[in-house]
């Protein structure tokens, strides 16, 4: 078994879909490995609450990650720092996360085999 | 040994690699690649303060051919970024592990 | 070693592939394995079949295929990141009705299976493009 971290860094509705991360991230999971999801910088804006779903183009994406729990992740995990320097607290995301210290982000690194960036 | 940390932008567009060296840690290998050399500019005000600083526990390293393809000379980079061509490139990715991208 | 590269970015989107392509001959070179290049994402260009850069472009697509054809690299565009983006390989487009056959010579279409296949098998896994 190998250990994956997915590291998302990306705020909604830029840059590659975050439905195709998901996707790896679920087939990994479907595969039995070790996976992590870790959101740093503007990556935590992905589980912001209260994006609107008005639009049917700009769909919220932070139930995507709600809907994680039944495939066995691990763990969604959120670097202090990245919440705090964006004004957020945990009270502003959509789900429970466990959360990171930046200065215990390398050792988490360096404890994957695997690491994707999103 | 460590983790390669590859950084393709360039710090005057991104803050890919400030970012990622408030991640990196001793035993680290940065690569920038790409438009991330612009980084070396030893008179450029980006990069050059931070790189320093990291520089005695993180090995910085530039990708020599992206150099060339931008126009930026030996005598233009900081001193202490260690340059290497394709081949150090996979050599650096042998040594170290896991890999990871900062775009 | 054996390599698995991952290309998220288009031919001419980024520098990405061009660097993925370079990174794999130098692999080669030293006498490496580049398991399998996965294209996902804006990647999945790189299999278009119908690509046509100005006469004085470097072809990459033909130096996709000839790393397919002489070194055996697998080159795997993801099958959803291809329908999304209207890229059909024959088998497919027959099903879903159409006559499309989009993809370039040594590419194969494929899901995500390979993807993590290459990642378990692999020692080393990289990602290139934006």
């Amino acid at each position: 078994m190998k250990n994956f971290l997915f590291v998302l860094r990306h705020p909604p509705h830029e840059g590659a879909g975050i439905r195709e991360s998901l996707d790896m991230v679920m087939t990994v999971a479907a595969f039995d490995q070790s996976v992590r999801v870790l959101f740093l910088d503007d990556g935590v804006f992905l589980l912001k609450l209260g994006q609107c779903p008005h639009n049917p183009n700009l769909k919220p994406t932070s139930p995507l990650f709600a809907a994680l729990e039944i495939y066995d992740v691990e763990g969604l995990w959120v670097e202090q720092e990245s919440l705090a320097e964006r004004g957020l607290g945990l009270a502003n995301l959509i789900l429970p996360v466990q959360t990171i210290r930046r200065e215990e982000i390398a050792f988490f690194l360096a404890t994957a085999d695997i690491v994707v960036a999103c | 040994m460590g983790v390669l940390h590859l950084v393709n932008r360039s710090p005057g567009e991104s803050l890919a690699l400030a970012q990622c060296l408030e991640r990196a840690c001793a035993g680290d290998a940065v690569l920038l690649l790409e438009s991330g050399v612009y980084a070396v500019l030893k008179d450029s005000v980006f990069a050059p303060t931070r790189l320093v600083e990291s520089m005695p526990r993180v090995a910085i390293h530039a990708l020599a051919p992206d150099l060339a393809a931008r126009g930026i000379a030996a005598e233009e980079v900081l001193a202490g970024v260690v340059l290497i061509d394709y081949v150090g490139f996979v050599e650096l990715s042998v040594i170290h592990t896991p890999i990871i991208s900062w775009n | 070693m054996k390599f698995a590269i991952q290309i998220n970015s288009a031919p001419w989107e980024s520098q990405g592939c061009e660097t993925a392509y370079q990174f794999s001959r130098a692999a080669i070179s030293l006498g490496h394995e580049i398991h399998r290049i996965f294209f996902y994402y804006e990647g999945a260009y790189n299999g278009l079949r119908w690509m046509a850069p100005p006469e004085e472009e470097t072809p990459l697509l033909r130096r996709w295929s000839a790393l397919a054809t002489e070194q055996s690299v697998d080159l795997v565009i993801c099958i959803s990141a291809a329908q999304r983006r209207g890229l059909l390989e024959q088998t497919e487009a027959k099903r879903v009705g159409k006559l499309d056959d989009d993809l370039a010579f040594g590419f194969r279409i494929a899901g995500l299976g390979l993807w993590i296949d290459a990642c378990l098998k692999a020692d080393r896994f990289l990602v290139f493009g934006a």
